[in-house]
C-alpha cells in the first residue's frame, strides 16, 4: 500500500466527509474507479441506476397499510363536509355568514351549495391545519428512525445506499406524498362536490365571475400551493426522524411540534414570532381565489417553506452524516 | 490507486489501534486485526466482547473512537461506497421489512446499491433465495417467517452480487441444530468459491469447524489471532488414560515424568512426556494397572483459550 494512501484516508475518515466525499466522487467513479480487490470487475456507479432506490422507496410508501389508511382519512374529510353541508341546506336555508373569512367553519364553505367546486376549497382550508400536516408528520418522521428501529437502516447503509442519497430519497418521498396526499383530498372533493352541487361558473373573492374551466384550473393551482405549504414540516419531521432511532417517537414529536406551532400561532402576545412560524401563512391559498391574484401573502408562505426546507435540511443532512447507526 | 490487496496474499481486512469507547467503556481496545484473502476467517469471543461493534466499524456505520480501519485495502469509513458493493454483511441478526415478501425485501436491498444492474436484479434475488433455499417461500411476507428463514434471508440479501468478503455476525445464532449445520455448510461452499468470509461466533466449535484462522477477543481485546490449526498446537495436547485404577496409574506416570497430572473418577490426564507413549503404555500394564483407554487428546481451541486467558470461555466480557 502507498503510504500516500493512508495518511490520505486518515485525514478524511470521518464519517460524514467520507459519505459526501464518496457522494460527489460518485461521477468520477468510472476515472478513478479502480476495483477494491483483484476478482472482481469495476462495478461503477450509474445515474439512472441510483434512481432505483427512489422507486424502491416510493413503492413501499404507497404500498404500506399505514400510507393507504391515512390517504382515506383525508379523502373522507370532503364527503364528511360535503354531506353536512347538503344535509343542512336541504330545507333550503345556507351556511355560514358570508365569504371566506365568515365565521361559520373553513373557509368558502357558504358557497359550496351554489357551486361544487368549492368543496376543493372548503376541503383543503379544512384539512390543512391539521389532518394534512399531521399525515405529513407520519409519515416524514418515520423515515429514518423507522427504518432504524426495524433494524432494516444498517443494510441500507452497508448495500451501500449512502447516507446522503438516502436521505434526498426518503425526503422527496416525503414531498411526493405531500403532493399526493392534497390531491387526494381535491379529487375526493371534486368529486362529491360534483356529485351533491350544481357546478358552474365560479364567483371570485373579489365578486368577479370566471368560467368553470378557469376555476378547475385555480383549484389545481391552489391544490398545488397547499402541497408546497407542507414543505416546511416535511423537512422538520426530517431532521426530527435523524434525531431518534425510535419511529413512533419521531412520528409523536414531529405531530407535537406541528400543534405547538398552531397554538403559539394563535397567541396574539407572540406576533413578534408569527412570521417565521410555518403555518402562518398557509391559509393565505385563498388569495388565488382573488381577481387578480393577491400574491404577497402566497409569496411568503412559498418563501418560509423554503427557508425552514433549507434549514432542516441541512440540519438532518449534517446529523444523519456522522451519525453512529447502532440499532 | 493500486493496492496492495491486488496481491492474492494481501489482507481483506486489516485494522491498526482501532477502539470504539461508549462513555468511559472501552467497547473495542486498540484492535491490530489482519484478515487473509481467501481464509474463512472466525471471529470468537463471549457476548459482549466487542464482536459487533468491530463488524459496524469495519462497515461504516460507526465511527472509531480512534484507529484505523482498512477493508479491501481502502480506508473506512472514508472509502464505503467503494468498498461496499463488494462486501455482503449480515449484521447482528437479520433485520426485513415485514409487510414485503422475502423476494420484495431482496429487490429493496439491491436497490440500495447504485452498482447494481437493474436489469439483472430479479435473476440475482432468485438465484440468491435458491442458494439458501428459500425459493418456495420466497412470495411468504417476512413477518410470517421463522427466525431461521430470516437468517437465511439475510444470507440470501449478502448474496445478492458476486462478492469479495463476506462479513457474518452470528450466522447462527438462535437457530437449531439442523439450521446451523445448513448455514455452516453453506459458508463452507461460499468459501470454497474463493470468498474470504469473515465470521464473528461466540462458540467455539463453530469456529473450529469451518474456520481456517480465528482471532479471540475478550472485554474489547484482541488475545490472538493466526490459522486455527497453530491456534490449537499453541496448546498442547494431553495424555489421557482411562482406568478404574486411577491411584496406581497416576503414581506410574508421575514416575515417568507426566507432568500436571490431573485424576478424575476414571480417567488421568497430564502434559505428554518425551519419551515414546509406547513405553509408557507398557509401563502401566506391567505395574498392573488396568488400561481401558490411552492416548493424546488433540488439543481444541477450548483448550488454547484456557491456556491464554486462563478461564473457560463462557465467563461474559
Ligand atoms: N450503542 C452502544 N452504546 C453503549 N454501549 C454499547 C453500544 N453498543 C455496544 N455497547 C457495549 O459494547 C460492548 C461490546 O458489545 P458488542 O460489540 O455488541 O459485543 P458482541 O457483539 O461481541 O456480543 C458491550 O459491553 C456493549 O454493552
Ligand atoms: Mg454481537
Amino acid at each position: 500500500m502507498s503510504r500516500a494512501e493512508v495518511t490520505a484516508g486518515a485525514a478524511g475518515a470521518s464519517g460524514a466527509d467520507g459519505v459526501r466525499a464518496a457522494t460527489a466522487a460518485t461521477a468520477k467513479e468510472t476515472d478513478t474507479g479502480h476495483p477494491a480487490g483483484p476478482g472482481s470487475p469495476p462495478r461503477p456507479v450509474r445515474l439512472a441506476w441510483t434512481l432505483g432506490l427512489l422507486r424502491s422507496e416510493l413503492s413501499i410508501t404507497f404500498r404500506r397499510w399505514r400510507t393507504l389508511a391515512l390517504l382515506a382519512v383525508l379523502a373522507a374529510v370532503p364527503v364528511l363536509v360535503g354531506i353536512a353541508v347538503k344535509i343542512e341546506t336541504g330545507d333550503g336555508g345556507s351556511v355560514g355568514g358570508g365569504g371566506p373569512d365568515g365565521g361559520g367553519g373553513p373557509a368558502f364553505i357558504a358557497q359550496v351549495t351554489n357551486n361544487g367546486l368549492f368543496l376543493v376549497f372548503t376541503a383543503l382550508a379544512a384539512t390543512l391545519p391539521f389532518f394534512l400536516p399531521m399525515a405529513i408528520g407520519v409519515v416524514a418522521g418515520d423515515a429514518i428512525a423507522g427504518e432504524a428501529s426495524a433494524g432494516t437502516l444498517r443494510y441500507l447503509l452497508v448495500a451501500p445506499a449512502g447516507r446522503t442519497r438516502l436521505l434526498l430519497v426518503k425526503y422527496a418521498t416525503a414531498l411526493t406524498f405531500c403532493l399526493v396526499a392534497t390531491l387526494v383530498v381535491a379529487a375526493s372533493a371534486l368529486a362529491v362536490g360534483a356529485l351533491l352541487f350544481p357546478l358552474g361558473e365560479v364567483t371570485t373573492i373579489s365578486g368577479t365571475r370566471i368560467s368553470f374551466s378557469d376555476g378547475l384550473l385555480r383549484a389545481l393551482l391552489i391544490a398545488l400551493v397547499v402541497a408546497a405549504s407542507l414543505i416546511g414540516v416535511s423537512a422538520l419531521g426530517l431532521f426530527v426522524s435523524t434525531m431518534t432511532s425510535s419511529g413512533i417517537a419521531a412520528m409523536a414529536t414531529t405531530v407535537g411540534l406541528l400543534i405547538t406551532v398552531q397554538i403559539l400561532d394563535q397567541i396574539p402576545q407572540l406576533h413578534a414570532i408569527h412570521p417565521y412560524l410555518f403555518s402562518h401563512y398557509w391559509l393565505s391559498f385563498a388569495d388565488l381565489m382573488r381577481d387578480p391574484v393577491y400574491w404577497d401573502d402566497l409569496v411568503k408562505n412559498l418563501g418560509l417553506q423554503a427557508l425552514y426546507a433549507g434549514v432542516f435540511g441541512s440540519a438532518a443532512w449534517a446529523r444523519f452524516g456522522v451519525k453512529d447507526i447502532a440499532s | 490507486m493500486p493496492s496492495t490487496s491486488g496481491t492474492p496474499t494481501g489482507s481483506v481486512i486489516e485494522t491498526s489501534g482501532l477502539t470504539k469507547r461508549y462513555g468511559k467503556h472501552l467497547a473495542v481496545d486498540g484492535l491490530d486485526l489482519s484478515v487473509p484473502r481467501g481464509s474463512v476467517f472466525g471471529f470468537l469471543g463471549p457476548n459482549g466482547s466487542g464482536k459487533t461493534t468491530t463488524i459496524r466499524m469495519l462497515m461504516g456505520l460507526i465511527e472509531p473512537t480512534s484507529g484505523r480501519a482498512k477493508v479491501l485495502g481502502r480506508p473506512m469509513p472514508h472509502d464505503t461506497r467503494r468498498v461496499l458493493p463488494h462486501v455482503g454483511a449480515l449484521i447482528e441478526g437479520p433485520a426485513l421489512y415485514g409487510f414485503l415478501s422475502g423476494r420484495d425485501n431482496l429487490l429493496r436491498y439491491d436497490s440500495a446499491d447504485p452498482t447494481a444492474d437493474p436489469r439483472t436484479r430479479k435473476a440475482r434475488a432468485e438465484a440468491a433465495l435458491d442458494r439458501v433455499g428459500l425459493t418456495a417461500a420466497a412470495g411468504k411476507k417476512a413477518k410470517a417467517y421463522s427466525l431461521g428463514m430470516k437468517q437465511r434471508l439475510g444470507l440470501a440479501a449478502a448474496l445478492l452480487q458476486p462478492r469479495e468478503l463476506l462479513v457474518l455476525d452470528e450466522p447462527t445464532n438462535g437457530l437449531d441444530p439442523q439450521g446451523m449445520r445448513e448455514i455452516r455448510s453453506l459458508v463452507r461452499e461460499l468459501a470454497s468459491d474463493g470468498t474470504t468470509v469473515f465470521l464473528s461466533s461466540h462458540l467455539l466449535d463453530e469456529i473450529e469447524q469451518v474456520c481456517t484462522h480465528a482471532a479471540v477477543m475478550t472485554q474489547g481485546r484482541l488475545i490472538t489471532q493466526g490459522p486455527v490449526a497453530e491456534l490449537a498446537a499453541g496448546a498442547r495436547g494431553r495424555l489421557t488414560v482411562t482406568t478404574p485404577d486411577t491411584g496406581d496409574a497416576a503414581r506410574v506416570l508421575k514416575e515417568l515424568g507426566v507432568a500436571d497430572l490431573v485424576v478424575t473418577e476414571d480417567r488421568v490426564t497430564g502434559e505428554p512426556p518425551g519419551t515414546d507413549l509406547a513405553d509408557v503404555n507398557a509401563a502401566l500394564v506391567e505395574a498392573g494397572v488396568r488400561v481401558r483407554g490411552f492416548g493424546v487428546e488433540r488439543a481444541s481451541l477450548e483448550d488454547a483459550f484456557v491456556a491464554l486467558t486462563g478461564e473457560g470461555f463462557d465467563v461474559a466480557g
